[in-house]
């Protein structure tokens, strides 16, 4: 098992309820795609926001990725909306 | 070369951020500042107020990475970002950017490009307040996605630079 942070921020951080958790992947979950997989399980709110009807954005150790990028142990990973910074 | 960047709750002095940038470098010949501003109106609706939240840690990164970006594409002798967060009301500052470089077509043109990524890249998230009291978050607008997408056009045609990420 892999310990990760995970991370919300903005209007996931408000619809899902939660700011940060400490989560431990099993070993079948490598990529951010395996990750939303694992948290689409929760069903609900998990799975409208992150089952891929509405946008959102994904960063590992604080550096942007994409879908198919694998989780380091002990990542920092931040799931979020499109920026609307500026 | 320097490029700074600040996140911060507190507002910034134009003039006093002019004052220290590039103050010793004589090989400055333009100077662009960019100052985005909180409206009142967003699409149709009355905005009293604006909560900006962000990422700490990597949004001083994004923002590093940004202006450091604009460095290598045009030939800059400073940059500046300073990007509030927190509340914010109309005509508020949100965000600084300067540029500097010896001709004014490079300052204009890397300033331009930076608000174009900040605005795609940078984690910051706003909150409007409306009139009638209620809360929203804003969405991102596809327009802004265009413009980032006109830069990657115009670097690869014309530099053959394929962006990293």
């Amino acid at each position: 098992m892999r310990e990760i942070d995970l991370l919300f921020f903005a209007r996931l951080r408000e619809v899902l309820g939660v700011g940060h958790e400490r989560l431990s992947l099993p070993e079948t979950v490598r990529t951010v795609a395996d990750l939303m997989g694992l948290l689409c399980q929760r069903e609900g709110k998990w799975a409208e926001e992150l089952g891929g009807k509405r946008l959102f954005r994904v960063a590992i150790n604080q550096e942007m990725a994409s879908l198919d990028a694998e989780i380091p142990a002990g990542a920092e990973v931040a799931i979020f909306p499109p920026v609307t910074g500026g | 070369m320097t490029n700074s960047v600040s996140v911060q709750s507190e507002s910034f002095d134009l003039a006093a951020e002019y004052r220290q940038f590039g103050a010793d470098d004589a090989g400055i010949g333009a100077v662009v500042a960019f100052v985005g501003r909180v409206r009142d109106l967003n699409l149709d609706r009355n905005v009293v107020a604006l909560s900006l939240e962000h990422y700490p840690g990597m949004t001083e990164k994004a923002l590093q990475r940004i202006a450091d970006e604009a460095a290598i594409r045009w030939p800059l002798n400073a940059v500046r970002v300073v990007h509030r967060v927190g509340d914010l009301k109309p005509t508020d500052d949100i965000v600084l950017v300067l540029t500097a470089s010896p001709h004014r077509k490079d300052a204009y043109e890397a300033n331009q490009f930076i608000m174009d990524y900040l605005k795609t890249r940078a984690p910051f998230w706003k909150k409007e307040h409306g009139v009638d009291g209620e809360a929203r978050w804003v969405d991102a607008r596809d327009s802004d996605y265009s413009a980032l997408e006109r830069w990657e056009h115009a670097l690869k045609t014309n530099w053959g630079i394929v962006d990293h990420d």
